[in-house]
């Protein structure tokens, strides 16, 4: 296979696209699902250890967990979480061929930011917000 | 193999493309993503909804089946379509053909060891053995 009879077409890199929307919104899908699945599950998966380790390991995560820089890496992943869920969701409705014109594809795509901004602000109200 | 008129459009492009079997892959990219689409906002409400965030709170949570059973289709298919994912990245930009696969083989490797991993610590919280 190191050789292929006709060479393929190499995958668009970030140099040769212009900046807009759907660009940025293409390769954010990609950095914010490489940030969740290498920083998000390591997390979930400390998370569960340290419940299942008993009181003192819970602690030492509780620690690191409510550090203010615990704290910003937290809502960074929360961000990236709601950045790819909205992402993902325009991702399924452009798989069935709808929502390419310009205008709407467009439009969709700055939603999927606005949207994530607001769910991030809406998920840390609620969490911080009832006195928790 | 050559490729004339009577080839049918399947069989021009079988074989090709970065992964060589990525419908297959695709298709189960969005099982899983539709998955998630459920499970992440149960555990996100979930949290929402618990009276306090500690170990006791979270120890009675998972102790539950509606806690523990939807937490451990939560992380199989979170690991399942991390990885997934993380491969058609590896495709786009490893384009050595032994490196590739050997990265494949890695994030596989990492993958079930984080799902194992976490399915016990579930399994312990859950049969209260924690």
């Amino acid at each position: 296979m190191s050789s292929p009879p006709n060479p393929r077409p190499l995958s668009p890199h970030l140099t040769i696209w212009r900046w807009g929307p759907g660009m940025l919104v293409s390769i954010l899908h990609r950095v914010t699902g490489g940030a969740i699945t290498v920083a998000g599950l390591a997390i979930l998966g400390w998370w569960l250890a340290a419940i299942a380790g008993g009181d003192e390991s819970y602690a030492k995560f509780a620690a690191v967990a409510g550090h203010p820089a615990g704290l910003i890496v937290l809502a960074g992943l929360t961000w990236a979480f709601w950045q790819h869920f909205f992402s993902g969701l325009r991702h399924i409705v452009l798989d069935t061929g709808a929502g390419y014109e310009l205008k709407i594809n467009k439009f969709w795509a700055m939603m999927t930011l606005v949207g994530s901004l607001f769910a991030t602000a809406l998920t840390w109200y609620v969490l911080l917000g009832v006195g928790k | 193999m050559s490729l004339g008129e009577s080839a049918t459009p399947l069989g021009k492009v079988e074989g090709l493309g970065s992964s060589h079997h990525g419908g297959h892959h695709w298709l189960e990219e969005r099982f899983t993503s539709v998955a998630l689409l459920l499970l992440s906002l149960w555990l996100i409400f979930s949290l929402i909804m618990l009276p306090v965030l500690d170990r006791a709170m979270f120890r009675e949570w998972l102790g539950s089946a509606w806690g523990a059973v939807p937490m451990a289709l939560f992380v199989i298919a979170a690991f399942k379509h991390g990885v997934d994912g993380l491969k058609v990245a590896v495709d786009d930009y490893v384009h050595d053909e032994g490196n590739r696969i050997a990265t494949h083989f890695a994030l596989d490797m990492a993958g079930i060891a984080g799902a194992a991993a976490s399915l016990f610590a579930l399994a312990k919280i859950a049969f209260g053995a924690a």
